[in-house]
């Protein structure tokens, strides 16, 4: 088991045709995923790196039976992109693009209401479900299969949560990005709770920033709902407020979102905070009793 | 982007919200006389601009009765630096200053249109004690701040309009244009595609009519492609530096530490701020070079470190993901070149290839520090600092 994506999913790449679509997909390709059909307007009709092309989602998913898309298109269209998948049915929607106005995301949350549909980010990596399935921009070869769930607000970050977990010989069931924007799709909440439910998924470790409160409403839900272990790492310790550190959603506003509140809140209800970016690794292997030491 | 206080209340004449008579904005006190005509009879009131809230403390806003008054007033505030607990320990220049035809209040009210991220739908927040800060009043007086959630699509509904308005004790006199003073409020937050619309204090006056004597708007940086007017305003928080990185797309923000830090990603780069200053180091900047780590961006991002005289040592923490180690060992190293590198340098290369790109490094005969994790590496960088 695994979550959001595995070797079965069927995935249609909004934007393929563009430099970052045909990068990435080619990437995923690589990997082993099961791209099965292109989307740009336009271009329906043709091929792009073996791929069929098709000028709507539904087209694509009449085809092809596409059940996951990957959005490489510009902020101007991209919640455009993202409405156009949902109303489509696709199950799970991964959209990369960074920099959607807030109130674009306003509205796409509105659409998502009542929908069977997951929307992961937007201004995110995509998720990778090790030796199975990448849809994203991250770097295959530093995950393996395993019982680790990381979820993040961070791309690099999590690269490096991740590396750390691989070099100690520990695996990942599902690595998710849920994006660094004010208004996302999925929350750390949505996920945890689908690592609960994940058979594979021994532990979780999720990786937050200053902004916003999606760390405190973990915090709420491991306290109420979770049983298997959470490690948090947040960053953003000396970041000064009331300044975008790069994230649209990473700003500490009117003395809310601060890295001590978070912390606070996650320590609280007995989630293990790590406060060395370093030693998110060690940390989970030392707590699971795991093969420890650096390969 | 933060607008100004005139920039803001120009905006909310246009959507028909009632403010002050004004005599606009001066840069120069030679311009005052013409500026009190335009306002009217006074009294006056003279308003640093500057994107700092608490600026009336520190000096900034000042109520003068005659033009001699005032020119006093105008003369001491143009120039002056103004430091509050929003400026975070630096101080602001006052460049320009807002004269506005003085009212007499009767009551303060406190109103803003926010953005709630937990319902991703705008917020209007009201509070019958205005005038004060409202994250003080949030701490205190929980209970004394109203919230009412909008559709975004649909804005403001009346009866919602009415129900704060009650709440707020607004004379039933000024019932309706408090309505219609809401609702064009949140039309400009979504008009705007803002993050922030506040109006503190709206006052009621001796008169009892509603005014709103300051203002606030914050714009989405995300949502400028679409409005090209504001897209073209040069950011007044930015420093030269922060703008300089923004041309060659590098997201810079300047602190006041001496280790200058480069790092591909903006958590990472949180990260490795956090990491510096865990390892008894303070972080000079936020520096994010963007996921592609080119050498051209290596370049720029040198060049800016260094122009920040404070800068004892740099941290280059890069994970190379799907841009190869090599290629950015390489990069480094032509930039290193290029720059003339006038501090000691701490490189730690993470990721695809990396024993390849430390070894390039390695080969270069040039003078840094290789680390072989980030707490390494910022244990090194604190270390060659303190030297």
């Amino acid at each position: 088991m695994s979550i959001l994506l595995n070797k079965e999913s069927r995935i249609v790449v909004h934007g393929i045709t563009g430099s970052t679509g045909t990068f990435h997909a080619k990437q995923c390709l690589e990997y082993g995923s099961k791209i099965v059909a292109g989307m740009t307007p336009g271009k329906g009709g043709t091929e792009h790196l073996g791929v069929p092309v098709f000028n709507t989602v539904l087209e694509a998913v009449r085809a092809t039976r596409a059940d996951a898309s990957l959005i490489f298109v510009p902020p101007p269209a991209a919640a455009d992109s993202i409405l156009e998948a949902v109303d489509a049915g696709i199950a799970t929607v991964i959209c990369i693009t960074e920099g959607i106005p807030v109130l674009d995301m306003v509205r796409v949350k509105k659409a998502l209401a009542g929908r069977p549909t997951k929307l992961i980010g937007p201004n995110c990596p995509g998720v990778i479900t090790p030796g199975q399935c990448k849809a994203g921009i991250m770097p295959g070869y530093i995950h393996k299969p395993g019982p680790v769930g990381v979820v993040s607000r961070s791309g690099t970050l999590t690269y490096e949560a991740v590396w750390q977990l691989t070099q100690r010989g520990l695996g990942q069931s599902t690595v998710v990005g849920i994006g660094g924007d004010p208004v996302a799709g999925s929350s750390f909440v949505d996920i945890l709770r689908l690592y609960e439910a994940d058979d594979e998924t021994k532990a979780v470790v999720l990786i937050g920033e200053i902004g916003g409160s999606a760390e405190e409403e973990a915090a709420e839900f491991y306290k109420k709902e979770m049983s298997k272990p959470v490690f948090a790492f947040v960053a953003g310790r000396t970041a000064p407020p009331g300044r975008r550190m790069g994230h649209a959603g990473a700003i500490i506003e009117g003395g809310s979102g601060t890295h001590a509140s978070k912390v606070e809140a996650l320590k609280r209800v007995g989630i293990h905070v790590v406060d060395n970016l370093s030693g998110i690794g060690e940390a989970v292997c030392r707590t699971m009793g795991l093969a420890g030491s650096i390969r | 982007m933060k607008l100004l206080e005139y920039e803001a209340k120009r905006i909310f004449e246009t959507a028909g919200i009632p403010v002050p008579r004004t005599g606009g904005v001066i840069t120069k006190a030679a311009q005052l006389p013409a500026a009190l005509r335009r306002a009217g009879k006074g009294p006056w009131v003279l308003k640093a601009q500057v994107l700092a809230g608490g600026r009336g403390k520190a000096g900034g806003v000042k109520l003068v009765k005659t033009p001699a008054e005032a020119r006093e007033a105008a003369k001491a505030m143009l120039g002056m630096k103004i430091a509050t607990h929003q400026t975070h320990g630096s101080a602001l220049s006052v460049r320009e200053v807002l004269v506005d035809q003085a009212s007499k209040i009767a009551r303060e009210i406190y109103l803003s249109v926010v953005l709630d991220r937990r319902e991703a739908c705008p917020v209007v927040i009201a509070s019958a004690e205005g005038g004060m800060q409202i994250e003080e009043l949030a701490k205190s007086r929980p209970e004394a701040i109203l919230r009412e959630r909008v559709d975004s699509v649909r804005g403001m509904e009346p009866f919602q309009a009415r129900r704060l308005a009650f709440r707020l004790g607004v004379p039933v006199s000024e019932l309706g244009s408090f309505v219609r003073l809401v609702s064009a409020l949140v039309r400009l937050f979504v008009d705007l595609d803002a993050s922030l619309v506040e109006v503190n204090p709206l006052i009621l006056t001796a008169e009892g009519r509603l005014l709103a004597i300051d203002g606030k708007i914050v714009v989405d940086d995300n949502a400028l492609f679409r409005h090209k007017e504001l897209s073209a305003r040069k950011d007044p928080e930015a420093t030269a530096l922060e703008r300089e990185a923004k041309k060659v797309g590098i997201n810079y923000i300047g602190l006041d530490g001496n280790i200058g830090c480069m790092v591909n990603g903006a958590g990472l780069a949180m990260g490795t701020m956090d990491t510096v200053a865990l390892a008894g180091g303070t972080p000079a900047n936020f520096l994010d070079v963007g996921g592609g780590a080119t050498a051209e961006q290596v370049a720029a991002a040198f060049r800016i470190i260094l122009k920040d005289p404070k800068v004892r040592t740099i941290l280059i923490n890069i994970f190379g993901g799907i841009m190869r180690c090599d290629v950015i060992a390489q990069g480094v190293l032509e930039a290193v070149k290029k720059v003339k590198l006038s501090v000691p340098l701490v490189v730690r290369l993470e990721g695809t290839n990396v024993a390849e790109g430390r070894e390039l490094l390695r080969r270069s005969g040039l003078r840094m520090e290789q680390a072989e994790s980030l707490w390494d590496a910022a244990q090194k960088a604190v270390s060659a600092a303190a030297r």
